[in-house]
This record gives structure tokens, C-alpha cells and sequence, in this order.
């Protein structure tokens, strides 16, 4: 009788979270991934892009990349150009925000120029590639609404599949993601895209995770491909290192304008 | 032309000698050739011309943060001797502080927000002979501090020499009936060139308002004229001291940038104002492609007396940006300047593509295609181009 209190309650519990509900599921697998996500302070890496059209021809970019996180607010980021040569010295500072648009700043070195521009619209190509600026930001946890969808294996590895619907649809240039993330760590290993008429458009596959800090997971390798033009972008991540007593002065207009 | 060569050889050698102290060193070289639409309204100009120029910079940083750049520049022109002209662009050490640092040598500033004109733009003379879109700068000797606050950044100059505009010559192109003879510049200040001008300015960013507002007291960095009766009928620039307050804001809505520049000048003469104001808006990613069309809408007014010398004193400035945003970065800048007052128009081209990692191809030029003959820019009616200009980066 005992045994089958306890056994009716678990069904019972377990329905009441079926039915309470793919939304709030999907809401706590992301908000656990960015807590696993948070606390690392600030960090600086190098990043090596390969960019491959439909033949397979490359070309490469090489940007360096400084990180603060901050508590009450999305993190600063500082991102500048190494090549293609003629954008060499050209650096880019974003303020995300957890619910506001970001602030961004553009440094062009040959006009010593510093120039504002709008960031709402987060569609475009970064650098040409296949990645959208809105693919390489901080992912703000309130900018997306979430939907808990199944568990599923990724290359052998239990996965949970939340999608992310964007809540300003304007501004984004996806109808929706669905992300795989393992079940053990809260690791992103699988993301694809969608675009407004809600056709697969790209895939992301990331690997290569490496812990830093005992906590972190960082990927050191993301493959994304375009399933409608063919081309392909790697992004190759190397060099992170953390605690570099980065502060707020460190992203400022003032700092963009002394870099080299 | 073998001047050239070896020029630009030996400076090719000097490279792997400065790259073993440790000091990071690249630049550009580039060729240019210039066509131009008429033959030319002046006796002794050439029609067209090319011309070779190098750009280097050596830099230095030390383990405090601090660091020292030089940045020399040189142009080789093949038809005005005036264009073949060298500048020290950068050369300077930076120190730098918590909430503070210091320039002391020879550094570029820009001022401003918008893309046709750039009127409160000061610190900086204008290298009129690299282009005509005024974004080309000399290098100017300063002393700067920077201090940042929460509640801003102030930076003040001292400007201890004052850099002459420089000008083509008889044989060059983009110039009026009479020449400028630069060599007998006159100065209001009994100091010349070394009156110290001085400078100050406020800037800050508040949500989505970027702001500035400054207050400079010196020499005018725009010439006025003078006839040279005595001689072979040449103009002589005339420099003189001003006391200039400028504004620049600009408020960022969506996808719109609303833009603002003025300023207000007093000279020995009179007193006298110019702004400029207008928008940018960009649409993303247009139909289903990658493509950025950026939509651009200025006003000019500027009622200063060097206005009467300037392509922009009561004009309508549009744009159309367009940004491939493909691997070699493709862009074209379409515009088109519409005098308010008389039926003069003009259009600019400018456009880039990126060869590989380390060559660019840049095309731009001008129409004047219709100019009323009581417009000051009537002189440059014969002088619609196209310029080509291939870079190698190092």
C-alpha cells in the first residue's frame, strides 16, 4: 500500500511538471546553463575565423577578444581586428543589456574615429562570415522565451532540447533556435537556426570544451554551416585567460582610441 | 620614376631593421591614378595623373601600458610637384593612468558625427591634396590630457604649432583660376605659426545620447584669401585667430542615428555660425539577402566667410550606403550634394573591395555636373574624376 502512495505521488508530481510545463522547463535549463556560465570575472582569448564558400576556398580573420562580465547588467566586451590587414586596428566595444538594445562603438584607426551605430538589428554577418553578430554576443536569458521540447542524444552524449523563441522578432533574424545541451554539464553542443519562414538555415556544432577556472566550459572549436548557400565558417578559439584585473576602464571610448 | 623606386625600395629594407627592437611596424603602400572627365580649364595643369604614396607606423608599447607611435607618410605625384609631399602623421608618446593619460607629440583627433562634412572638426588641418572629403589630416603637434569620469570625459590641448593647409600647385588639378602661394601664408597673430592655440572639450554618452561640446581659442585651421597684386596674380592664404564653440550630438533610436554639429565663431572681424544636422538609417539584411542599405540625409549652413571657398555653405547632402557584407567586405557610397540656393549639383562616388589579406581596390570620384557660374565651386566645373587607387597592406 505504502509502495503504491509513494509510486502515485511520483506519477503525480511528474505529470503536474509534464503539464506544468515545457515553458517553465525550458526557462530553468537555460537560467541553469548561464548560472554554470557566470562568474568567471573577466577574460581575454584570440580567435581565428575560416571562412569557406561554396568551393571550398578559404579566407581567414584573426581577432582578439577582451571580456568583463558584469554582475547587475549583460558583460562589456572589447573586439579588435589583427586581419584581413586593411581593417587591422579596428576594434569594437559592445555594453549588452539584459533587456535594453546594446550599446556599440566602432574605432576606425586610420580616421582615429570613433563612431556610435545601432545595434538593434543583430541579423547581419559578422566579418562576412556565417556567423550573425547576434550568434557572437552575450545571450541575455531575458531575451528569449523558452520551450522545453525533448531529451535527445547528440553523438552519444544525453542532451536537452529547449528552444528559443526571440521575444523582438524585428530585430532578430531568426523565427527560432532550438539548442541541444547536455545534461551533465549545461554545455551547448548543437544549435540550429531557423529564419522567418521557419527554414532550417544554419547549424552550429561546437567542440572541443575545455574547463577553465574549475568551473567554466569554454568550446575551443564552432562549426557553423549554411544549409541554403552552402558556405561554412570556423571559428577556432584559443589563448583564454582569466583574472586579468580588467575593469570598466578598460571599455571605454577612451580605451578604443589607444588600442593598437 | 627610378626616384621612386628606390625610394620605396629603401624603405623596404629599414623594415626588417625596425621589426628586431621589438617595435610593431605596419603600413600601406598604394598606387593611384586619377582620370579626369575634361581637359583642364587652367593653362599649365595636367590632365590626368598617378602617383605612388607610403604610410608606416612603428609602434611601441611598455609593459605600464604607456607606448610610442611614429607614423610617417609620403606621396610621389607624377604631374604636381606640390602633391609630392611627406607629413609625420603620428609621433608621440602616451602615458596612461587610471582615470587619466597624456599625449605629448604630434597625434590626429576627430571631432563629429556626420558623413559628408565635418564642420566642428578643429584640432587637426586638413590635408586637402589626399582628398576632398576633408578626412584626410596633417599631424598636429599637442600636448593632451585625458581625465574620464562617471560623469564624462574632458580633454584639454595645448597646440603649441600651427600646420598650413597645403594646396596643388600650378600644374595640379581641383583648383581655381588663380594658385596659391602658400610659401607667403600671412598670420593676424604676431606669433605665426607658433601662437599657442588652446583647447577644450567635453564629451559623454548618456543611454542612447553620444554629446560633445567644446571651446577653442587660436588659429582658424580655413584660410581666407588675398590677392597678391605684385606678382603673378597668386592668392595668399591669410590665417586668423578665432574663438570657436562647437556642439556635436547624436541620438540613436532603432536603426536611426539623428545627427547635429554647430558652431559658433568670433574673430577680429565679426562673429558667425555654421551646423549641419541630419540622419542615418540603416535597413539590415534587405529582402532575404546579407545586403545593408544605409539611407543617408544631411542640411549644411554655414555663414562663415571660408564658406564662400567650400563645396558645402547652403546644401542638401543624400547618401546611399550599400554593404555587401561578404568576404571581401564590398561597399559603395552613392551621394549626391544639391546646392539650396543655386542649381548647382555634384555627385560622389566611393567604393571598396578587398582583394585578399593583403590588397584593396578603392574607386572613387566626383561629378560636377551641373555648377551655376556665381557658385564658388564653378572653378572645379572641367574637373569631374574617377580615382583608383590599389593598397598593399604590411
Amino acid at each position: 500500500m505504502k509502495v503504491l502512495l509513494v509510486l502515485c505521488s511520483l506519477f503525480f508530481c511528474c505529470g503536474q511538471a509534464h503539464a506544468a510545463t515545457a515553458t517553465e522547463k525550458g526557462y530553468e535549463i537555460i537560467v541553469e546553463a548561464d548560472r554554470r556560465a557566470s562568474g568567471f570575472g573577466d577574460y581575454t582569448m584570440d580567435m581565428e575565423m575560416i571562412l569557406r564558400d561554396r568551393a571550398k576556398q578559404e579566407s581567414h580573420r584573426s581577432i582578439r577578444s577582451r571580456v568583463l562580465e558584469i554582475a547587475s547588467d549583460g558583460d562589456k566586451s572589447l573586439t579588435i581586428f589583427d586581419s584581413p590587414k586593411d581593417v587591422r586596428g579596428t576594434a569594437l566595444l559592445t555594453f549588452s543589456h539584459k533587456l535594453d538594445d546594446d550599446d556599440q562603438w566602432l574605432y576606425l584607426p586610420a580616421l582615429k574615429r570613433v563612431k556610435r551605430i545601432s545595434s538593434s538589428n543583430k541579423s547581419g554577418p559578422f566579418m562576412g562570415s556565417e556567423f550573425a553578430y547576434e550568434d557572437l554576443g552575450s545571450r541575455e536569458v531575458e531575451k528569449y522565451s523558452y520551450r522545453y521540447l525533448a531529451d535527445e542524444d547528440v553523438d552519444q552524449i544525453p542532451c536537452f532540447v529547449v528552444e528559443l523563441i526571440p521575444k523582438n522578432t524585428e530585430n532578430s533574424g531568426y523565427n527560432r533556435i532550438v539548442s541541444w545541451l547536455d545534461q551533465k554539464a549545461y554545455r551547448v553542443v548543437k544549435e540550429d537556426y531557423y529564419d522567418p519562414k521557419n527554414r532550417l538555415l544554419k547549424t552550429l556544432k561546437l567542440h572541443d570544451y575545455r574547463l577553465y577556472l574549475g568551473f567554466l566550459w569554454k568550446a575551443h572549436h564552432l562549426q557553423m554551416v549554411n544549409h541554403q548557400n552552402g558556405k561554412e565558417t570556423d571559428l577556432l578559439l584559443s589563448n583564454f585567460k582569466f583574472n586579468n584585473g580588467l575593469t570598466d576602464q578598460d571599455f571605454n571610448k577612451n580605451s578604443l582610441q589607444r588600442l593598437q | 620614376m627610378t626616384k621612386m623606386v628606390v625610394s620605396a625600395a629603401g624603405l623596404m629594407l629599414l623594415l626588417p631593421a625596425a621589426s628586431a627592437y621589438a617595435v610593431d611596424v605596419q603600413g600601406w603602400l598604394s598606387t593611384e591614378g586619377s582620370l579626369f572627365t575634361e581637359a583642364p580649364a587652367y593653362g599649365e595643369q595636367h590632365r590626368n595623373n598617378g602617383s605612388l604614396a607610403m604610410d608606416m607606423k612603428g609602434y611601441h608599447a611598455f609593459a605600464t601600458g604607456s607606448s610610442i607611435t611614429v607614423e610617417p607618410f609620403y606621396r610621389l605625384d607624377s604631374s604636381d610637384p606640390n602633391r609630392t609631399h611627406g607629413d609625420l602623421r603620428i609621433g608621440n608618446f602616451l602615458y596612461v593612468a587610471d582615470q587619466w593619460q597624456v599625449v605629448a607629440g604630434v597625434d590626429k583627433v576627430f571631432w563629429g558625427v556626420t558623413e559628408f562634412v565635418h564642420l566642428v572638426d578643429i584640432i587637426n588641418q586638413t590635408d586637402t591634396l589626399e582628398s576632398i572629403d576633408g578626412e584626410e589630416k596633417l599631424g598636429q603637434p599637442m600636448i593632451r590630457l585625458t581625465a574620464w569620469r562617471d560623469w564624462g570625459t574632458l580633454d584639454a590641448f595645448l597646440l603649441p604649432y600651427f600646420r598650413e593647409r597645403p594646396f596643388p600647385g600650378k600644374k595640379g588639378r581641383l583648383r581655381g583660376p588663380l594658385c596659391i602661394d602658400d610659401t607667403k601664408a600671412a598670420f593676424e597673430s604676431s606669433a605665426g605659426k607658433h601662437h599657442l592655440d588652446l583647447a577644450l572639450r567635453y564629451s559623454h554618452t548618456l543611454g542612447n545620447w553620444d554629446l560633445g561640446l567644446y571651446q577653442f581659442y587660436g588659429t582658424s585651421r580655413d584660410p581666407l584669401f588675398r590677392e597678391n597684386e605684385s606678382e603673378d596674380h597668386t592668392l595668399i592664404p591669410y590665417y586668423q585667430q578665432i574663438s570657436q564653440t562647437g556642439t556635436d550630438l547624436q541620438y540613436l533610436h532603432d536603426q536611426w542615428l539623428w545627427k547635429f554639429e554647430g558652431l559658433y565663431q568670433t574673430g577680429k572681424k565679426k562673429e558667425s555660425g555654421a551646423l549641419v544636422f541630419g540622419f542615418e538609417y540603416t535597413l539590415v539584411g534587405i529582402g532575404d539577402s546579407k545586403v545593408d542599405l544605409g539611407m543617408i540625409g544631411e542640411y549644411v549652413f554655414d555663414e562663415r566667410a571660408i564658406a564662400a571657398n567650400s563645396l558645402y555653405n547652403n546644401d542638401m547632402m543624400l547618401g546611399l550606403r550599400i554593404n555587401l557584407n561578404n568576404p571581401a567586405s564590398t561597399e559603395f557610397l552613392f551621394g549626391l550634394i544639391q546646392d539650396m540656393r543655386r542649381d548647382s549639383t555634384a555627385f560622389l562616388l566611393e567604393c571598396s573591395h578587398r582583394l585578399n589579406n593583403s590588397f584593396k581596390l578603392e574607386l572613387s570620384g566626383v561629378i560636377f555636373c551641373q555648377i551655376d557660374p556665381t557658385d564658388p565651386a564653378s572653378v572645379y566645373r572641367d574637373d569631374s574624376f574617377l580615382k583608383a587607387v590599389v593598397m598593399y597592406y604590411f
